[in-house]
């Protein structure tokens, strides 16, 4: 049998045909199975953590990944919950237990701010007024460096769209009520209803 | 090189330079150019990723000095 002359073009022609059809195809074929087409990248964050060096990463991560156009959603549980209080003045840092924490003044010469001081264990526990003292010297540092203070932070996250959940159950295991939590808190819930908006993310974190 | 509105992000650390370009982005029109000045370092390759991400051209990045001068195209 020879070979056949084929018009100019039919090839191209037919690669272009048949990729219209089969993406078609597998569009309805998802669709039948209930996946729907591919939105926005999305992303949950459990937060866990109630201190100001720890409510930094969750609204960091939140107001970023909305600037590139994601879908994020918040789930506030145990300490996490003060990321939700309306006065966040009231976070603290404390350098107990944070041995991996730069301990370096946040004032004075340059050779001076350079200096990690590292304060035993014992003076930590039993100078008064220590940890008020790191949350403030923290809070320095924070300003000196440009950083945003965290009650901008959350407001950038709200303005974008950032969806904040509470959990219920730490809100009744702590004592609170809704009244201490700002307002734009969409929705008071379990993991039973947050871990399938988890589960359909493409990144979650565990903070 | 031309450009239709100017973002001061100096002193500004890590997210804001892109959270509020972000920002400025949207109250402009599709094609305008905005001019972004940073002092943060990290927000050179913050503003490459950025702009791929959403699609937004990056005209050009340039270094003078200290800061860091960004055109982005909406």
């Amino acid at each position: 049998m020879g070979a056949v002359d084929y018009p100019a073009g039919l090839d191209e022609l037919i690669a272009k045909k048949v990729d219209e059809i089969v993406s078609k195809r597998v569009e309805e074929r998802l669709a039948q199975l209930g996946n729907k087409p591919k939105g926005p990248p999305s992303m949950t964050i459990i937060a866990t953590k109630g201190t100001l060096d720890w409510a930094y990463p969750p609204f960091i991560l939140a107001s970023t990944a909305a600037a590139l156009g994601w879908d994020v959603a918040i789930f506030c549980t145990f300490y996490g919950l003060n990321l939700l209080r309306k006065d966040l003045s009231d976070l603290k840092v404390s350098p107990l237990g944070n041995p991996g924490m730069p301990m370096k003044m946040p004032f004075g010469p340059e050779w001076f701010r350079k200096i990690s001081w590292n304060i035993p264990n014992v003076l930590q526990c039993n100078v008064p007024g220590y940890e008020s003292m790191a949350t403030s010297f923290m809070k320095q540092t924070i300003r000196n460096t440009g950083v945003a203070d965290i009650g901008d932070l959350r407001a950038l996250c709200v303005e974008s769209g950032v969806n904040l959940v509470a959990c219920q159950m730490t809100v009744d295991l702590f004592g609170f009520n809704h009244d201490d939590f700002i307002p734009e808190v969409s929705e008071y819930c379990g993991a039973t209803k947050f871990l399938p908006m988890a589960q359909k993310a493409d990144v979650s974190l565990f903070i | 090189m031309q450009f239709d509105k100017e973002l001061d992000a100096r002193g500004l650390a890590c997210p804001m330079p892109i959270v509020k370009t972000k920002k400025t982005l949207t109250s402009m029109a599709a094609g305008q150019v905005l001019k972004i000045v940073a002092t943060d370092s990290g927000s050179v390759s913050d503003m490459k990723a950025f702009a791929e991400a959403t699609g937004h051209e990056l005209l050009a990045s340039e270094t003078q000095g200290k800061e860091f001068v960004f055109f982005l195209k909406n």
